[in-house]
């Protein structure tokens, strides 16, 4: 009887520890193989450049996160991240208040997030159809405020944070991390988290329990399109342009493939944002692993695709074996 | 209606499973398990939820492979274990309880769901529709083969679960609770449909919880315990008593606790509900819950019993009418202020309402308060949650190695206990419970009469809504019975004078009318 229950505990031990590893070792294996490829992917210099790459889809996946484990989808983000762009850059070129471009960004995208929220959580309208309009329509937004130009800034007051760094590390990774850190204290450590993960649980069940759906609804989209806003801050500083036309163009598509390799379920409820880091991880690895290895252009889009559908088939599989009887 | 006690034929059985055991990594699920069936009988299989019953069936119709050792012979013939497909073609079908057709296709679509009549790839219509008629026809059922299931009630889905078995010339049907949601009729028109299938010739393995139907129903029951075979019973052999006993293992003298005294001295009014009406399913409902008194409120599935406590708990919107909490009127706009009134709710739908699954039964236990007991900014409180969690598993005898583990992974009984723990945790002066121990087995639900009767005790106003008759004669102080939608009669018990069935069944059908009913129904039934 006891060694049953220590076998039961050590399955257990094991299964949550395998869960919360989840895609670790697929990031691992990648960066040691394109390593072996090109022998100087592991370089101080390159790691630097990949978290730079990886930062701005991993601040979309973390809004992306909050998203999804209600059981929605934001498929506006990239849009939104245009607009702050665009707004950035625009009001960076105020002389004097040229910082102001910062909030002015973010709170343009915590907006378009609100309205977003707004219809799907009290006209109760289906998510993927919202966001699919706004996606469109915040799109001829960004496209109007620059009158279909790009706007430059070469003097941009705030460009520090798309290429200047603190002791090696770029500004670009320490926000994506600060961002990856704020979204796990307030999934994990906070009641508005744990009703996030209840709502995509299981709704009606969440309703019936006293939690405020639309609250939890309206919460999530406004977060999604707040950090799609400081996405925006941080393209714009990279660039010092934004163009309303081409800027985030399906980057919707990396943040939710981002959320999907870090194993956070589509239809809600079970996940976690660092799984939604290494996912963000996995792509950035790949586009830079890749191109050292000189692999072309077109064969990237189709490696990169297929090992997001063989890894999240592998981690499906892996825990479908691990499922109880 | 009565099923003809035919003695079984003492012939060749139809089906012999010898010996069979089947192990999940280090848990043994069944442990040299032996049962016979023989043509034309209705064989009950009883036993508590994990006892093995299903997984006994699922080793029957090939869903799992038996370890070695064991064997299934039909009609004296071994069959090859762990084919689904075998399974089928050698006449085992299984109604699971859950039932599995697609809503959007026709009867008879469904019918032949996977083995459509055809040649070269193009559906036969002509065909599929002269081979599904006969067979809906021997059912007698009130549907059309083109009638889209959809649009079926429940119990009529149960049919053509049972004409798709009859389509592949079923000889063993297996049907697995399958009156947990049906209305009586509906019930009826089952068992009638099982007495036509046993006399030709067709053997039925019956899975239930209710006693009545296994007496109503079983030619022979068989039960099974912690994954062993324990006995089998004839008809005649059968009582109440000795059933609960095989399936415990010990002796349940007092199976429905009733130690609080509800009716001894004066009562004390919690809740009172007035003339509250949605305008669809709840009409015109008054009626009042005492501290310390378990109110029943019986009626057929369909009655009106759930949507009034969901009208009362502020889940749905109310069209009229009035709540009064301890004499004070009470303002519901949803679920947050009933709770933050007093006023619980157990949903019957544990899975699809109550739980989280896919989170920790600490969460589960705390989700209605961490609200209130967070830090500043709505940080958690991890510490309360865990003394509230622990609490409760002790209090309520939750069985579970730890309350980190998903709700998911519990048995019926103890998820149900999660839920009544959540709902205690709100410190409620109302506990509706609806249907508090649907799908939970024989131990855990004299646990939950136990927790009933003290939280009785306690002073709290209960009210449970069950379509268990004998339980809710054995829990209730009072019941009230709906039928359409209205309160349709009250029906009060003493020591010496307890609740009949008799009373509630007349009141639920409409067979009879109560003075009270009389004055406020007066014309307004056609």
């Amino acid at each position: 009887m006891s060694t049953t229950t220590t076998k039961d505990a050590n399955t257990l031990k094991l299964r949550t520890t395998l869960t919360a590893l989840g895609m670790l070792p697929v990031l691992i294996l990648l960066a040691i193989g394109f390593h072996l490829l090109s022998g100087r992917f592991l370089s101080v210099n390159n790691l630097s450049i990949v978290m730079q790459q990886a930062s701005i889809n991993t601040v979309l996946a973390a809004g992306m996160t909050f998203v999804i484990l209600t059981g929605g989808i934001d498929l506006s983000v990239g849009s939104i991240l245009a607009a702050s762009a665009m707004v950035a850059v625009i009001v960076s070129l105020f002389p004097d208040i040229g910082m102001l471009g910062i909030p002015a960004a973010i709170a343009v995208g915590l907006a378009c997030g609100f309205v977003n929220g707004s219809i799907i959580a009290f006209l109760k309208l289906p998510p993927f159809i919202v966001t699919l309009g706004s996606l469109t329509a915040i799109r001829g937004v960004a496209r109007l405020l620059g009158n279909d130009t790009t706007v430059f800034n070469p003097d941009l007051p705030f460009d520090f944070i798309g290429n200047g760094s603190v002791l090696g590390v770029p500004w670009l990774a320490i926000i994506a991390l600060a961002t990856v850190l704020v979204s796990w204290f307030v999934l994990k450590r906070t009641v508005l988290g744990t009703w996030i993960y209840a709502v995509g649980g299981n709704v009606e069940a969440a309703r019936l329990t006293g939690i405020k759906v639309p609250i939890v609804l309206l919460f999530v989209y406004s977060v999604s399109g707040l950090l799609a806003g400081l996405g925006g801050t941080m393209s714009a500083a990279r660039l010092y342009a934004a163009n309303g036309l081409q800027l985030g163009q399906s980057y919707e598509l990396d943040a939710i493939a981002a959320v999907i390799l870090g194993g956070t379920s589509f239809v809600g409820g079970v996940g976690s944002i660092w799984g939604t880091l290494i996912g963000a991880l996995i792509i950035a690895v790949l586009s830079n692993g890749l191109i050292l290895v000189g692999v072309s252009d077109i064969w990237q889009y189709i490696i990169k695709g297929l090992v997001i559908i063989i890894a999240v088939g592998l981690d499906r599989y892996r825990l479908k074996g691990l499922s109880r009887t | 209606m009565s099923v003809t006690a035919t003695a079984a034929p003492r012939a060749t059985p139809v089906l012999e499973m010898r010996n069979i055991s089947k192990t999940f990594g280090s848990t043994r699920a069944l442990s040299n398990v032996s049962i016979t069936v023989f043509p034309g009988e209705v064989h009950a299989l009883m036993g508590e939820n994990g006892a093995g019953k299903s997984t006994l069936m699922k080793v029957l119709s090939g869903a799992h492979k038996a370890d070695a050792g064991g064997t299934i012979l039909v009609d004296g013939q071994p069959v090859v274990a762990g084919d689904p497909i075998k399974a089928k073609a050698n006449g085992i079908s299984v109604i699971y309880q859950e039932l599995s057709l697609a809503p959007n296709l026709t009867v008879e679509q469904n019918m032949f769901l996977g083995a459509e009549p055809s040649r070269a790839g193009i559906l036969n219509r002509s065909d599929t529709r002269r081979r599904a008629e006969p067979i809906l026809k021997r059912l007698g059922v009130g549907f059309g083969p083109s009638s889209q299931v959809g649009q079926l009630s429940l119990g009529e889905r149960q049919m053509v679960e049972i004409a798709r078995a009859l389509t592949t010339n079923a000889r063993i049907i297996v049907m697995d609770e399958p009156t947990t949601s049906l209305t009586s009729r509906e019930t009826d028109r089952l068992f009638d449909v099982i007495a036509s299938l046993k006399s030709q010739g067709i053997a039925i393995i019956y899975i239930s919880h209710r006693m009545e139907e296994i007496y109503q129903l079983a030619d022979r029951v068989s039960v099974l315990r912690d994954s062993t075979y324990v006995g089998t019973l004839n008809k005649a052999e059968l009582s109440a008593s000795k059933l609960v006993s095989m399936m415990v293992g010990r002796d349940l003298s007092s199976f429905y606790k009733k130690e609080h005294h509800a009716a001894s001295g004066e009562q004390r009014t919690v809740l009172s509900v007035r003339n509250i009406d949605d305008g669809r399913r709840v009409r015109d409902c008054s009626f009042d819950a005492h501290a310390g008194e378990v109110l029943g409120i019986a009626g057929l599935v369909g009655s009106g019993r759930t949507e009034l406590a969901r009208l009362i708990f502020g889940a749905d919107a109310k069209k009229a009418g009035n709540l009064f909490l301890e004499g004070k009127e009470l303002a519901i706009a949803g679920p947050r202020d009933a709770l933050d009134a007093g006023i619980a709710y157990l949903t019957e739908d544990r899975k699809g309402l109550g739980l989280f699954l896919d989170m920790s039964i600490s969460e589960n236990i705390n989700i209605g308060v961490i609200g209130s007991d967070a830090k500043s900014a709505g940080v958690l409180d991890f510490a309360q949650a865990k003394i509230r969690a622990a609490r409760a598993v002790t209090s309520l005898a939750i069985r579970t190695k730890s309350t980190s583990i998903n709700a998911g992974a519990l048995s019926g009984g103890n998820q149900q206990k999660v839920l009544i723990a959540r709902l205690l945790e709100t410190r409620p002066k109302v506990i509706i419970l609806d249907e508090p121990t649907r799908g939970v087995d024989v131990g855990a639900k004299s646990e939950i009469y136990r927790i009933i009767d003290e939280l009785a005790q306690n002073g709290i106003a209960i009210v449970v809504i069950s379509s268990d008759l004998p339980e809710i004669i054995g829990i209730a102080d009072r019941v009230l019975v709906m039928r359409e939608g209205r309160i349709a009669g009250e029906v009060t018990g003493s020591k010496d004078h307890p609740i009949n069935q008799e009373a509630i069944m007349a009141f639920s059908t409409g067979s009879a009318t109560s003075d009270a009913e009389k004055l406020k129904k007066d014309g307004s039934q056609p």
